[in-house]
């Protein structure tokens, strides 16, 4: 596709940092647009997941798209923010069709997340058990809620049962995704979580929903996420290597429901997946990173399989014993941690790490040799994106 | 079944309304295109199969298998034991499927395929349509 991540940006990451979501916002927002090269007046395009979200949970949605735009006093052609589409992504993609549409030149692109905060004010979990009258449940949630299946923990659960059922992946395969995150997390300065971590650990956390232990959730935290989508000519122009974005997967094929998706294994990953290499001459045997989402372990291996790396139910023995996704495998994934150790930045935190590695930029967690391919997946259930970022040197 | 576990209410709407009282007469039902008998879940008025408009509520068996399931340990809603959430595929047709909970058996009876029938909860005019494994 004709654009490129010009610039990336991140806050501070952390747990109770007690600052709003719109002060972590600009701190991003300003590290990205200089590392893009570029000042404040030069972005006139601006877009965001999930944008005001006030209904969602605590901490959830991070300032609205006119929040920021109001603050910077940005002067836009093109804006957006919204939570339906292809996970995180779509922001993501929508700024990059409108860059190739000729809607901005350069967008900001941003992902504000305060849950750690949120949930440090008190208000823990879903709130259910509060006093007052009982709560309703109207919508889609409808289905789940009154059954006391509260959380996305319990659904995707109940995915990973069907995917050890049918295939006979084990609980100590699924223990690789938490363990690979929490050692590339120990080269990460901005982790939340980098002691390491032992299987024996894995099992003996705190059982969420089986076969869910506490270390395949992951870690609510505060902290935004900002890239800057522009035209490829800008690549010129800036001092460093950027990634151009060579396609996206945004399909969803199957029906958008978490619970009658007609495959529980693959979930809306498989559509996603699939469609990223319609769009490209690459094949996964080019991609040198993968940063896959992790907001349940069980998802990265859902993505393995979605992207190609293995055959549909093989993502068990591919990552057996972990040597293959681990930071000096054959597929580094998760370099950063994920957000299983580094913190739940929700889906932008894979981006930025896709592109510091691309940069030859990610320090001690630097995958070894070639990087010029990274893979990029967002989201579970019936909510999937994905991006493929090819390296390009700058001026 | 045991004491009765807090539980969220549907907010009941047009739409909704008949499957979360179904239960009244001990029936489960579900919307079924009555061009082609393609049964709809989620309610909605248009038959993906057909192209069908005239969708009606129809009673199913009750029957099915556990297509998966989790044992939940977090107090989400402030219950501290643990408890059971299935997915049930009913047989009336594939992909047919219901978020429910699992009574009359113990949580680590559970397998994935058993057979289970339908077994109604009532709350407050709501009949939660849960399962309970198939008589033999």
């Amino acid at each position: 596709m004709d654009a490129i991540i010009s610039g990336i940006g991140q806050s501070d990451v952390g747990r109770r940092l007690g600052r709003s979501g719109l002060d972590l916002t600009i701190d991003a927002a300003l590290e990205a647009i200089a590392d893009a090269g570029l000042t404040v007046a030069d972005i006139d395009g601006l877009a965001t997941y999930p944008g005001a979200f006030p209904g969602g949970p605590p901490g959830f949605s991070g300032p609205g798209s006119p929040d920021v735009h109001d603050a910077l006093r940005l002067e836009l052609s093109w804006h957006r923010g919204g939570i339906e589409g292809p996970a995180q992504l779509s922001a993501v993609v929508d700024a990059v069709v409108a860059v190739q549409a000729g809607l901005a030149n350069h967008v900001l692109v941003y992902r504000t997340v305060t849950e750690s905060s949120a949930q440090a004010a008190g208000r823990e979990g879903i709130g259910l058990s509060g006093g007052g009258g009982a709560p309703k449940m109207g919508g889609s949630l409808q289905w789940s809620i009154p059954m006391r299946a509260y959380s996305a923990a319990n659904w995707l659960a109940m995915n990973c049962h069907r995917h050890m059922h049918e295939f006979g992946t084990t609980p100590e395969q699924l223990a690789q995704i938490a363990l690979n995150g929490r050692t590339n997390a120990g080269r990460n300065p901005k982790a939340v979580y980098r002691e390491p971590i032992t299987l024996d650990d894995y099992f003996a956390s705190r059982m969420i929903t089986t076969p869910f232990h506490l270390f395949d959730c992951d870690a609510p935290v505060d902290g935004s996420t900002a890239i800057v989508v522009s035209r490829p000519s800008h690549g010129a122009s800036v001092d460093h290597p950027v990634a151009r974005v060579e396609a996206v997967g945004t399909a969803l094929r199957g029906r958008p429901s978490w619970d009658q998706f007609d495959d529980m294994t693959t979930m809306a990953a498989r559509d996603a997946g699939a469609m990223l290499w319609e769009r490209t001459s690459l094949t996964p045997a080019d991609v040198d990173v993968a940063e896959l989402y992790d907001g349940f372990s069980f998802l990265a291996m859902v993505w393995l399989e979605a992207l190609g790396f293995c055959g549909p139910g093989e993502s068990g023995p591919f990552i057996d014993g972990g040597g293959r996704i681990a930071l000096d495998g054959e597929l580094p994934v998760n370099t950063h941690g994920g957000q299983l150790s580094a913190g739940r930045l929700h889906g932008f935190g894979f981006i930025h790490e896709a592109v510091l590695q691309l940069r030859g930029e990610a320090g001690d967690r630097q995958v070894p040799g070639r990087c010029e391919v990274a893979a990029v997946a967002n989201g579970g259930g019936p909510v999937a994106g994905s991006m493929l970022l090819v390296r390009e040197d700058g001026r | 079944m045991t004491d009765a576990p807090f539980r969220v209410l549907p907010a009941l709407d047009d739409d909704n309304r008949f499957f979360w009282t179904s239960g009244a007469d001990g029936r489960l039902r579900f919307l079924r295109c009555q061009a082609c008998g393609y049964w709809l879940h989620p309610p909605a008025p248009y038959c993906p199969s057909c192209g069908g408009r005239d969708v009606a509520s129809e009673p199913v068996s009750g029957r099915g298998q556990v297509w998966s399931f989790t044992i939940n340990h977090h107090p989400w809603d402030g219950s501290p034991e643990p408890w059971n959430i299935v997915l049930v595929e009913l047989d009336e047709q594939p992909g047919l499927r219901l978020t429910s909970n699992l009574v009359g058996a113990a949580d680590d009876a559970i397998e994935i395929g058993m057979r289970v029938q339908v077994a109604f909860e009532e709350r407050d005019g709501i009949f939660f349509p849960l399962f309970e494994p198939e008589a033999p």
